[in-house]
């Protein structure tokens, strides 16, 4: 059947299987690599992407459950004015070792920060505890989140001296 | 929480890093130091090439049909009905195989696997059929459409009745083979370690079973092969910790020249030894690319690579220790059962059939060690040394740290002060222990007080006591690890015959940057950066302007690979002495551009200066610049300035470290929670302080999942229980505490930087830890990982159970 999705913000429209999941739509279709796929059971996580701003597991959404929606990928983090604070901070932080759960635990750490700007050490642990990384042992993880967090607070400082 | 310690102790030219792990310098470091990693600008963006990534013309996916059986004849297959699939291309079974003389292949411990399976199938996943199709979807449908006839066999499950009268044959594929024995082996003097026991005062034994467990990293196994029908060149992508390795193999199996073959290991999503091996679907995907003439890929599910990719332990001991009244230990020694699954596959060093298990010692100064190692079959999975366990010593500290705090429960003796008053002194280094091993350096007394200072150990256990006046259970559970990476020497250890000796090959441009090509491969362990910054200590050159090449044979010098920890003891050491032979070079080329005999020059990082005269000087880049200049150098120094190096390891480095879990049990339901864990390791120089804390807080978490969540249980029939991540329980950022790490710093005195490796040392020293802590909250002598809320609630009870088997 025929789907429109957009993705990034670039609508892709494509003729799809039904049982099409959406990690294979953006992995195969769109070769949008960057969202992974590590378990079937959507116990890692590997596979998280944004789906009208919510994360969900690719592996456990169909392409055509998408249809008409907005997807957002690791690949539509970066914006025009450089890296999102949350790619930053797993980079200052130190919050990847072979990178492969990196998209999707950005992607959910993104929303995180995006309903709560300025989450505990716990809060942070609960929004990932639906993924796996074998590499960190998560403490990374969460100084990175702690560390995004601070720079948003920051830049909000910022606009907020200019506007005053 | 991080706390550096250092001792006086200074490798050869160079000086214990003082940035405070974590804390990333403002700028790059000429060296040594905490800098972010060069390889993460491609991660956070999702530009990471993985294995599936990757999409080549043309190319067509494979699948595998496995069994659902673990031990049965394979009366018939009928593959007619998937071979009319509208988009399958080819179905390849045992019989195909057989036809190229492919259908079994040499594991890494002298005996064979079956690619494909032709007389029986004896493990439940094993490969019974290859099909190939356009896309991963029809390749899947078709496996559903392929007809076996199986005659069920009774199965070898439970690895204590292997060797059992009348137990059913599972190798009966090997000529005369009548039982399921594979091995007795032995190390260290038995009689003289009977002759202790027999003298000691106080001995306390154990049986234990370090359980089969899976490394499961993130990203599972798959390969895509493409053989180039005009040249001949098969390139293959592939999962694999060790390229070059799996290059002489693919070689060797497959009578294919060598030259011919180029191996290309993508980025990695995670290995812990689960990406050394060859599995059948790689080579079914080299198959598949012979037989249509276009590319093959071939990646397993979740399901797959639990079930069929190397496990890991699967060690049953009986171990037994002896002491002295007042707490010296006098000999341990132990007999273990080793389940190795149905194929013989354990991957070590081949004369060692049980891997370096016999550092078991530990890190206590005992007189007399003896062990006996009997490995069979049984119808698992084949495997049995992956997840950062270096060679089994996993298994050997698991041993030793159970059997003294077994022994301290027993005499009512403190497993603090055991520990202590038993270590290795550091005047003893070089230390030889009973065992045969020499360890290079080590201050074990002070790494562990370090951790007991960081803990708090006099106030926790003052806590734990008022705890239990409460009827609260509290645990505080202590290991001290000596573990022996860097494999070689060569001369002692190969694997295939391969010697174990890693190649680096370093190019500095005319410009001043350079290109280094290394032997091993990155799984996530920031080889770009690290390797990189040696270079920099080396020559002055920043680490941005140093290129790491990884991963591709055609590419990279000969060597053995990344596992055992071994990267930075022997590939680090190659580049290391690569760098010294450019530098070497480089003084002659700046001899020559200054008008004065080398003997005159003096190296300051990054140039070559005039002995009292630092204003006559050359720079690396502009050394470089003449190197490959018209500059007229004396006779028989070649221009250029590049090295190639090989470095055979004279002896292992031995890290350590000092571990101490605290945790909480819930008495109503056996739920364990960590609450603290202190870990202080020492693996000597650390090149990156953020990169090696990073490795342990991964170990740590292994650790900790090990011992408390992940369970591979088998039923009777062989069914394996943990074949997806809803049943094979990996710990999430909820089960890991916040880990405090402190540091003590003994350069190896072998190794030209005094570093000695660490990617595996949280994951050896850990489990013991986590369950000395669990056993001592629930006052239980013994009982078996992983400590679920089920299992720890029956040994509460007193009747804890088999681990390993879901029959009660």
């Amino acid at each position: 059947m025929q789907i429109t999705v957009t993705v990034n913000g670039a609508a892709h429209t494509r003729e799809v299987e039904p049982r099409l999941l959406l990690v294979h739509f953006l992995r195969d279709e769109l070769r949008l690599t960057g969202t992974h796929w590590g378990c079937d059971t959507s116990n890692c996580g590997v596979c998280v992407v944004q789906l009208d701003g919510q994360p969900v597991k690719s592996c456990t959404v169909l392409a055509v459950m998408a249809d008409g929606r907005e997807v957002r990928t690791v690949e539509g983090l970066a914006g025009a004015a450089g890296l999102d604070p949350v790619q930053q901070g797993f980079s200052d932080k130190h919050g990847l070792q072979c990178g492969f759960c990196t998209p999707g635990m950005m992607m959910t750490c993104r929303a995180l920060l995006d309903r709560n700007p300025d989450p505990s050490d716990t809060e942070i642990r609960v929004a990932i505890s639906g993924q796996i990384c074998r590499c960190t042992g998560y403490e990374n993880i969460v100084r990175s989140v702690r560390a995004a967090a601070e720079m948003e607070r920051a830049a909000r400082v910022e606009v907020e001296e200019v506007q005053a | 929480m991080t706390t550096t310690d250092t001792t006086g102790v200074d490798a050869p030219g160079t000086a214990p890093t003082e940035v405070a792990p974590t804390q990333v310098c403002a700028s790059t470091p000429m060296g040594y130091g905490s800098m972010r990693r060069k390889e993460d600008a491609r991660f956070i963006r999702g530009q990471g090439r993985y294995l599936d990534d990757i999409a080549l013309p043309g190319m067509l996916h494979g699948a595998i049909l496995r069994s659902p059986f673990a031990h049965a004849r394979i009366v018939s297959i009928d593959t007619s009905a998937a071979e009319a699939h509208p988009k399958v291309k080819a179905v390849i079974t045992g019989e195909t195989l057989a036809g190229l003389g492919l259908a079994w292949m040499p594991t890494l411990s002298h005996d064979v696997q079956a690619v494909l399976a032709t007389d029986k199938v004896r493990f439940q996943g094993q490969e019974v059929a290859f099909v190939v199709a356009e896309d991963r979807y029809a390749a899947r449908d078709a496996l559903g459409l392929i007809e076996v006839d199986y005659e069920p066999l009774d199965a070898v499950i439970d690895a204590r009745t292997a060797l059992d009268e009348g137990a059913p044959v599972i190798r009966d594929d090997l000529d005369g083979r009548t039982d399921n024995h594979i091995f007795d082996w032995e190390a260290g003097d038995a009689a003289a370690t009977d002759d202790v026991f027999a003298r000691a005062d106080v001995v306390a034994e154990c049986d234990m079973l370090y359980p089969r467990v899976h490394p499961a990293p993130m990203e599972t196994c798959g390969s895509i092969a493409s053989m180039d029908p005009v040249t001949g060149k098969l390139v293959v992508y592939t999962t694999t910790q060790a390229p070059h390795a799996h290059r002489t193999v693919y070689a060797l199996v497959a009578g294919l020249p060598e030259h011919k073959i180029q191996i290309i290991a993508p980025d990695i999503g995670g290995g812990f030894g689960n990406k050394v091996g060859i599995y059948p679907g790689y080579v079914c995907a080299v198959v598949g690319t012979i037989v249509t003439g276009v590319p093959v890929k071939w990646v397993e599910d979740r399901s797959e690579n639990l079930m069929a990719t190397s496990f890991a332990r699967d060690y049953h001991m009986r171990g037994e220790i002896a002491s002295t009244k007042d707490g010296k230990l006098l000999g341990v020694r132990v007999k273990v059962l080793a389940d190795h699954g149905a194929f013989n596959g354990t991957a070590q060093p081949s004369k060692m059939p049980a891997g370096l298990f016999h550092v078991f010692s530990g890190s206590y100064d005992i007189a007399a060690a003896h062990c006996q190692v009997t490995g069979v079959y049984t119808n698992k999975a084949p495997g049995g040394v992956a997840y950062a366990c270096s060679f089994r010593i996993t298994e050997a500290v698991y041993l030793i740290e159970r059997l003294v705090d077994v022994l301290a429960r027993d005499q009512g003796w403190d497993p603090a002060e055991l520990r202590m008053k038993n270590l290795v002194q550091p005047e003893q280094f070089p230390y030889t222990t009973a065992l045969g091993w020499e360890y290079d350096s080590g201050d074990y007394p002070r790494t562990l007080q370090k951790a007991l200072d960081i803990a708090g150990y006099a106030e926790l256990r003052r806590e734990q006591a008022e705890k239990r006046e409460r009827g609260e259970l509290m645990g505080i559970g202590i290991s001290f690890f000596t573990e022996a990476v860097g494999a070689g020497p060569r001369k002692t250890m190969d694997i295939l015959g391969l010697g174990m000796a890693d190649g680096a090959e370093l190019r500095v441009h005319p410009t001043g940057k350079a290109v280094l090509r290394l032997s091993c491969m990155s799984q996530g362990q920031g080889h770009s950066t690290t390797f990189a910054q040696i270079v920099a200590q080396e020559l002055g050159i920043s680490p941005d302007d140093i290129e790491v090449v990884q991963g591709d044979t055609d590419q990279t010098p000969f060597g053995l690979g990344t596992y055992a920890s071994r990267s930075t003891p022997v590939s680090g050491a190659a580049t290391v002495m690569v760098a010294r032979k450019v530098r070497e070079r480089a003084k002659i080329v700046a001899a020559a551009m200054l008008e004065v005999s080398p003997d005159d020059l003096e190296w300051e990082k990054g140039r070559f200066q005039v002995a009292g005269d630092p204003s006559a000087s050359a720079a690396i880049a502009d050394i470089a610049m003449a190197a490959h200049s018209d500059l007229e150098l004396p006779d028989g120094v070649e221009g250029h300035l590049d090295a190639t190096c090989v470095y055979n390891p004279p002896n292992l480095t031995y890290p350590c470290g000092a571990y101490i879990c605290v945790v909480d049990v819930d008495a109503g339901t056996g739920q364990v929670k960590v609450r603290r864990f202190i870990a202080v390791d020492d693996c000597g120089v650390r090149i990156n302080p953020m990169i090696v804390e990073g490795q342990v807080h991964g170990g740590l978490a292994d650790g900790v999942g090990m011992a408390l969540m992940q369970l591979m249980a088998f039923d009777s029939d062989g069914n394996h229980l943990g074949a997806s991540f809803m049943d094979y329980l990996l710990p999430t950022a909820m089960e890991c505490p916040s880990w405090e790490l402190g540091e003590t710093v003994t350069p190896s005195p072998h190794h030209p930087i005094g570093a000695k490796g660490v990617g595996e040392s949280a994951t050896v020293g850990s489990p013991p830890a986590v369950v000395n802590a669990v056993l001592d909250a629930i006052g239980v002598r013994h009982a078996d990982m992983p400590l679920t809320p089920a299992h720890v609630w029956r040994a509460m009870r007193g009747d804890p159970i088999r681990t390993d088997l879901a029959i009660d």
